[in-house]
């Protein structure tokens, strides 16, 4: 009898591993999800703000037109070892000249690479996840007509066991999910709709001003609530009503020209996602404030 | 014994001054210096703060205060800050600054980042008395570049 069990726990061992090898397989969705849509890119351009694509993509220190040349090499501590941006501009090899919108589409709503590996979510796609396939189609136009450069993309500096891709399904099945954060009522104005939009797919602020977990996962249950910056000094705010006592108005003009109530400047990473809200139309900028005064108070 | 150990309190008690005085001999904390660049930027925050409560419609837009302001500001810029950073005054060395040891190493940089912040309060100190559009618009860039030092050269809290 007990014979019996150890031969089917040995039998099913592998049928384990193979079913949960092929359930944190990487999700590839197929082309037809893009069917019938045309990608513009002007309207991609305001998408990639939103983004804040070139915040991480650029080379480190671009300024001016340099931010449009996504070569990569920009380096992101954290607690598993270090990231480094890869080269996204519209180079056939070192870039994603020849990947078609789906591609794009795969990253950004399922975290995985045509190759069909997983990416580490150091690359947002826990927040992309929410985008609409028209804003990733008008996004793919742009980027299309940005210039290419040849730098090939540095490996990540990541150690053993993060360095298992495959570990990477398994986090995605715990922690991966689409969907907002923020409950909005069905009678909610279109602004504020709007402002969770962009805060929570496009703008990825959760990704720095949420506290994550140890497996490096965002904590929901502390929205915004501030977080520690990984790799250097000092801390990300709080930005719930809870802590962030600012008006609408003060946050619109803090979105435009970086200026707190208090009149001090914007500094640290903050100062790039400004240089990329002030491009947004103001009506965007006063959906992103709303959007804050809505999310619920965290201490 | 009593002599022996009179000699070892001595020793001991050299040592100790020898080692001390070093440390009493302190490197300076360049406190005048911090509270003087604060200054200036506490001048900053004033002037703009004028700009921006019109810009964001809690003060009326008035043509000669925005103007006086940014005629301020574009001077401000202009100032001879040299002698309020000397080296050693970073927030490595010295407490009561958040000004990062990065703005000693790249001094070219942060001159040039400083060139820009001179064009930018120069065109604002221009248009500033035109109206509400023209404020807002030139606000902006000037915003950005008091945040372009800020963002490299400043701790974040």
């Amino acid at each position: 009898m007990a014979r019996k069990a150890l031969t089917a726990l040995v039998l099913l061992l592998p049928v384990v591993a193979v079913a949960g090898v092929f359930l944190s397989r990487p999700r590839l969705d197929p082309p037809d999800i893009l069917a019938g849509l045309a990608g513009d890119a002007d309207r991609g351009q305001l998408v990639f703000d939103a983004g804040g694509c070139a915040a991480c993509h650029a080379a480190p220190k671009a300024e001016g037109a340099a931010r449009l040349v996504l070569s990569g090499g920009r380096e992101f501590a954290s607690p598993f070892g270090t990231f480094v941006a890869p080269n996204i501009s519209p180079d056939r090899q070192a870039g994603i000249g020849a990947w078609a919108p789906i591609d794009l589409w795969n990253a950004l709503h399922n975290g995985t690479s045509p190759e069909r590996r997983h990416y580490y979510p150091a690359f947002p796609y826990t927040s992309y996840v929410n985008a609409t396939p028209q804003d990733v189609v008008d996004l793919f136009a742009y980027l299309k007509t940005l210039p290419a450069d040849p730098t090939p993309s540095q490996p990540h500096a990541v150690g053993f066991p993060f360095n298992i891709r495959a570990g990477l399904g398994a986090w995605k099945a715990l922690f991966f999910r689409p969907g907002w954060v923020v409950n909005l009522p069905p009678e909610a104005p279109e602004q504020l709709a709007r402002g969770r939009y962009l805060a929570e797919a496009l703008g990825h602020c959760s990704e720095c001003h949420t506290p994550r977990n140890l497996l490096g996962a965002r904590d929901k249950s502390r929205w915004l609530a501030g977080a520690p910056i990984p790799g250097a000094r000092g801390s990300v705010p709080n930005i719930t009503p809870a802590r962030l006592d600012w008006s609408e108005a003060d946050l619109v003009e803090y979105f435009t020209s970086g200026f707190t109530p208090e009149y001090d400047s914007a500094g640290g990473a903050m100062v790039e996602v400004i240089e990329n809200l002030a491009r947004l139309p103001r009506t965007d900028r006063a959906a992103l404030a709303a959007y804050l005064k809505a999310v619920p108070p965290v201490e | 014994m009593q002599l022996k150990s009179i000699i070892g309190a001595t020793i001991l008690a050299a040592t100790t001054v020898a080692i001390a005085l070093p440390l009493t001999a302190q490197a300076p904390d360049f406190k005048n210096e911090i509270t003087a660049r604060q200054s200036v930027m506490r001048l900053y925050v004033f002037n703009i703060g004028q700009l921006a409560a019109m810009a964001k419609g809690e003060l009326d837009y008035d043509a000669t205060r925005a103007a006086a302001a940014a005629d301020n500001l574009a001077k401000l810029a202009t100032l001879d800050q040299s002698l309020m950073w000397p080296q050693g005054s970073d927030n490595f060395s010295v407490e009561n600054t958040r000004a990062m040891p990065e703005l000693w190493d790249n001094m070219g940089d942060a001159q040039s980042k400083q060139t820009a912040l001179i064009a930018a309060t120069g065109t604002l100190a221009e248009v500033a008395g035109d109206g509400l559009d023209a404020l807002r618009a030139n606000l902006g860039p000037v915003g950005q570049a008091c945040s372009a030092c800020h963002k490299v050269y400043r701790e974040p809290k």
